[in-house]
Formats: C-alpha cells, sequence, structure tokens
C-alpha cells in the first residue's frame, strides 16, 4: 500500500517521474514552466558564457519585463533589449514586454500556471502559484540558466505544514492581515524550506486573488512553496484565462498525509494588523501602531495590487483627498487589472483623491520610483519592509492591508480601516 | 573565489571571520539598487552597505561569515551570494539559512555550513576553517562535525558552482 502523501511529494513525484518519494529526498525535477522577470538579462548572459549550449524545452521559458521597467536608465533598456532580442532569436514560449504587469499575475492570468505543475521562478515570491494548485518556488537566475539547458533541476522534497483557517474575517479584516499575524507569531523562518498548505472553510470561500495573498506571504514565513487545493472556483479561474481541461495535472493531499506542523486559525477575531520596521515579522495589532505619521502610500505589488485591492482601496478613498503631504502611490499589478480597473471608475476614484497612478509592474516594491528620503517612512502594501528597500536606509517602511492603506493615505498616519470604512 | 574552493573537490577554506545575528536579510546584503550588476567583485564594493563603511571593511578583510538564525532569508537574488565570492568570503557557517540562499551559495560556488555549534563557540574575529572533505568546522573553541552534502551538491560544489558544473556536463556530452 501507498503511503498517504502531501501536495509536495506527490507534485514532486510527477514532476520528476517517480514514486514513492519521501521528505528530505533529493530528485531532479523537469519544471512545467521557468518564470524569469527583468533578471532574465541575467539568464542570458549566463547562458552566453557556455559554450555550446542550446535550450532544450524553448517553450517552458516565460519572461517578463516587471521589474525596473520602463527602463530608467540606458543600462537597463540595454538589459530589456536583450531579454527581447533573446526571447525572438529563441523562440521562447512567452515574453510579456514592459506594459505587461507583474510576471506572477500575468502569467496566472494568461492561463501559463496551471494546478499540479512545477513552476521555478527567478523570485522569491513565486510561491503563489500555490494559489492555483501549482508548485511554485523561487530560485536564482543561474538555475534558470542551467534549467533552458538540460530540463531539469534538483529539488529536496520538503516537509509540509497545514494551517486550516476557519471563521469570518470581521469588516476591514482581510487575508494580508491573516498572513501578517501568521508571519509575526511563526517568524521568518516559521516555515523554512516547507511546503505550506493552506485548507479550511475561510481558504474555500476566497475568491482566487485572495488565496493569491495567502501563497504570496508564505514567502515571508520562508516557505519553499504554498498550496491552496484547486476546486470549482479554480476551474472557472483557468477556463477564463484560456485554459482547456485545467483539472488535467490537478493533485490533491492524501487523507492522513503527514505533516511536520498543522496549525487551526479561527480568523474572525482577527483585527487589522502591521508590520513594522524592518522585518516582516516585526507585527503589531493596527491599534498598537495607529497614528505614526507617514510621508508616502504604496498600493502595490504581487500580494496586494490585484483588481479587487484596488477596488478595496477605492472603496474608502472615493470622494475624499490624500493628506496634504503625504504622497499615495498607486501600481497596478497587470495590465489586465488597470484595465478593469480603468472600465469600472476605480481608477478615476483613485485619481480624484490624489493619488498617482503608475505603470503596472513592480514599481516601489522593488525600488523603482517611490524611493524615501533619510527619516521618511511609508505604509505599502507590498511584502517586504527590508531596510533600505525603497530608498534611504533611515527610512522606515510598513506593511498592511490595500484598506489600512487607504486610511492611513486619508489621515497621514497610520490608521484602522474600521474607522473610515463605509 | 580562492582557488582552493574550486577544481576537484573542495578542500580547506576559510581564515579571519565576521560574525552577525540572526535573520540577516537579503536587501541588507546587497540592497536591490545594484543587480543591475552580476560581476562579483563590482557587487563586492556594495556589499552590506545598510550596515556601514567600517563593517563593510570588516567583511572585505575576512574570509568567513558567521550567522545565526535564517542567514540570507528574503529574495532570491544570486548575488547575495556572489557578492560574498566577490569580497573573498570563501565560507558562510550559519545556525540555519533560508533555503533560496543555500541554493544560491552553492551554485555561485560559496561553501555554506549548517552548524548551530560551531556558531556558539565562535566570537567575530576568531579564525575559522572549514574542511569540506572532512566534513568540519575548525575553531578555537574546537571542532565541529557537520553532516555531509548530498552527492549532487558535492559535484556542483566541486566545480565551482552551477554554471562551471553544467559547462563540464556539456563538455561531456560533445565528447562522446
Amino acid at each position: 500500500m501507498i503511503a498517504a502523501r502531501t501536495f509536495a511529494q506527490k507534485v514532486l513525484e510527477r514532476a520528476s517521474g517517480s514514486s514513492g518519494l519521501v521528505p528530505g529526498a533529493i530528485v531532479e525535477v523537469e519544471p512545467d514552466l521557468y518564470m524569469s522577470h527583468t533578471a532574465s538579462w541575467r539568464c542570458i548572459k549566463t547562458f552566453e558564457k557556455l559554450p555550446g549550449a542550446s535550450i532544450r524545452y524553448p517553450d517552458r521559458i516565460a519572461m517578463v519585463m516587471d521589474h525596473i521597467s520602463p527602463a530608467p536608465t540606458a543600462q537597463v533598456a540595454g538589459y530589456h533589449r536583450l531579454c527581447r532580442e533573446f526571447a525572438r532569436r529563441h523562440g521562447v514560449g512567452s515574453f510579456h514586454d514592459v506594459n505587461a504587469g507583474i510576471a506572477h499575475l500575468v502569467l496566472m492570468e494568461r492561463g501559463l500556471v496551471r494546478p499540479g505543475e512545477v513552476i521555478i521562478g527567478t523570485d522569491s515570491h513565486s510561491t503563489i502559484y500555490g494559489a492555483l494548485g501549482a508548485f511554485g518556488t523561487g530560485v536564482g537566475f543561474s538555475e534558470i540558466t542551467a534549467t533552458w539547458v538540460t530540463g531539469v533541476l534538483w529539488m529536496k522534497v520538503p516537509e509540509s505544514m497545514k494551517v486550516t483557517l476557519s471563521g469570518t474575517l470581521a469588516r476591514g479584516v482581510y487575508p494580508k492581515d491573516i498572513m501578517l499575524r501568521l508571519i509575526g507569531d511563526l517568524t521568518a523562518d516559521g516555515a523554512n524550506y516547507l511546503s505550506v498548505e493552506f485548507e479550511g472553510s475561510l481558504v474555500q470561500d476566497m475568491s482566487i486573488s485572495k488565496r493569491m495573498t495567502l501563497c504570496n506571504l508564505a514567502m515571508e514565513l520562508g516557505a519553499k512553496n504554498a498550496y491552496v487545493r484547486p476546486d470549482a472556483m479554480t476551474y472557472e479561474y483557468l477556463e477564463r484565462a484560456g485554459v482547456a481541461d485545467p483539472a488535467r495535472h490537478a493533485l490533491l493531499p492524501d487523507e492522513g498525509a503527514r505533516y511536520t506542523r498543522e496549525l487551526a486559525v479561527d480568523a474572525s477575531a482577527l483585527e487589522p494588523q502591521v508590520a513594522c520596521p524592518h522585518t516582516v515579522d516585526n507585527v503589531r495589532p493596527v491599534s498598537e501602531v495607529a497614528g505614526t505619521k507617514l510621508d508616502q502610500v504604496f498600493i502595490g505589488s504581487c500580494a496586494n495590487a490585484k483588481y479587487d485591492d484596488l477596488v478595496e482601496a477605492a472603496s474608502i478613498l472615493r470622494g475624499r483627498k490624500v493628506a496634504t503631504g503625504v504622497r499615495l502611490l498607486v501600481t497596478p499589478g497587470s495590465r489586465d487589472t488597470m484595465k478593469q480597473a480603468a472600465d469600472s471608475g476605480v481608477l478615476s476614484a483613485l485619481i480624484e483623491c490624489g493619488a498617482v497612478i503608475t505603470n503596472p509592474g513592480c514599481g516601489a516594491c522593488a525600488g523603482d520610483g517611490g524611493a524615501m528620503d533619510k527619516g521618511e517612512a511609508t505604509l505599502s502594501t507590498a511584502n517586504r519592509n527590508f531596510r533600505g528597500r525603497m530608498g534611504s536606509y533611515d527610512s522606515d517602511i510598513y506593511l498592511a492591508s490595500p484598506a489600512t492603506a487607504a486610511a492611513s493615505a486619508i489621515t497621514g498616519v497610520i490608521t484602522d480601516p474600521r474607522e473610515i470604512l463605509p | 573565489m580562492s582557488e582552493a574552493a574550486r577544481g576537484e573537490g573542495v578542500r580547506r577554506v576559510g581564515g579571519v571571520c565576521v560574525k552577525v545575528g540572526d535573520h540577516v536579510n537579503t536587501d541588507v546584503i546587497i540592497p536591490g539598487r545594484y543587480l543591475t550588476s552580476i560581476d562579483p567583485a563590482e557587487l563586492a564594493t556594495h556589499a552590506f552597505e545598510p550596515l556601514g563603511r567600517s563593517f563593510q571593511d570588516r567583511v572585505l578583510a575576512a574570509k568567513v561569515l558567521v550567522a545565526g538564525k535564517n542567514f540570507g532569508c528574503g529574495s532570491a537574488r544570486e548575488q547575495a551570494a556572489s557578492c560574498l565570492v566577490g569580497a573573498g568570503i570563501e565560507a558562510v557557517i550559519a545556525e540555519s539559512f533560508a533555503r533560496v540562499f543555500f541554493r544560491n551559495a552553492i551554485n555561485t560556488g560559496l561553501v555554506a555550513v549548517q552548524s548551530a555549534a560551531a556558531v556558539a563557540h565562535i566570537t567575530d574575529g576568531d579564525e575559522v576553517f572549514v574542511n569540506v572533505a572532512a566534513g568540519n568546522v575548525e575553531t578555537r573553541g574546537g571542532t565541529f562535525a557537520f553532516p555531509a552534502y548530498p552527492e549532487n551538491l558535492t559535484r556542483i560544489l566541486s566545480a565551482g558552482g552551477l554554471i562551471p558544473y553544467v559547462a563540464r556536463r556539456l563538455e561531456e556530452e560533445s565528447r562522446r
């Protein structure tokens, strides 16, 4: 009899063509998709150093120009051009230029991420692909280059952690708050090297966008990958994205699979949370940091710049004004998100309240615009607040939900969104 | 990278160490603004910039970095490992590593050893040596064994990193 297996065991068995894998085993897997963002230029320059190398599966390559984009300097323009020309010359599976948005969101919106598949990316937040029941994990650029050439990559089969979420979220409380609290409680290595499976009634009720926020933030626990079991909502999302037979490779963990840790969280009593400088696990309830003066608010990133995030923010900002002296930057996650927000009037509400809308992409989260001077503070909806990430090494970044960000933009200090929500 | 860390097997590497605390993240190791380079020597001039010039100078003079828990947490940026190689660091010894940093270290030919016992016995500025073949860390406070790398990692590290390893594989295939 085959022992009950976790999602991670099953998906790595599928991708390595082996069976009976136990946690700790090291296997060569054939990833289904290799994402490289603007770092693609590093992969290309590394590839060009390999004499006689060719690309094994060009169709599995997806390049997205999301970081430092559009190019701010001639040097970066050269890197973008290198990627553009390389993609054409080698017939890579898909190339998404500076108008596309954040790689993770773009690939999911375009139906390139499917349940049960293994996706590697030059970005730690590749854990987000778990929102569609895929195995996504971040790797260095040399590993992407090596995989272009060989088609394989070594992986250690991770142990798994199960996080069961139940209850109902109070008004003004979002998946971002759940994750910040979890990161605060478990700390930045609370799930180091683990596959984190999200289960429970609350997760089942969450939209794909909200599941993305869960899986994205799992990285800040040190997770290797994250996972939400695919269901009818997943398949509907994928069908809309043009995927035929989306359940083809879907994998579900077995009943009775072994987890190194199981957590049950009833989120009903949760209040909005804020990660304080300079680590993501320095988390406090909003009530403890309310009143902290801000110079800038950033609504963006792969964690929280999807359409519903912009809707949440606009519901607070509509008809109000951003506080004098505060800059509100809104960077829609993708072109599709931006289009939808334009069509529905969300963008005009944001513009009217005083926000500056930037092109879709990583924006200020990756240090592209939105820098801070010494002594300034930003409240951001992104997933990292490390020292110096947004400008001066002597500036502060706080992380919170789009609702907390919007409420704080109006007052100019960290504000509990429940005080302002309609 | 030192000659010692290249070629047929990684032998003994080390020297004076610099010791840091827990959860040292990738943005502190190499700020995102410098990722427009992949040249280890150029990156090295900015390694640990948020911690100030005097700390940076100590890193440049050291051969070993000793760290607490979850070293290299954060971004997948490979330059977090290669900037240390450029700075002349031959080995990182930590209580634990963030997973992507560990991969990037091996893939750039940087010896990365997990040994909480060794870290506890090392004082900032000590001389520390890592003997990969023997699987131990030698310090003033004693010798500490660490578990051998899995075979595939030993092959990558012995080749001097992932890309040299792939190059070697390609060369072998072309000769067949």
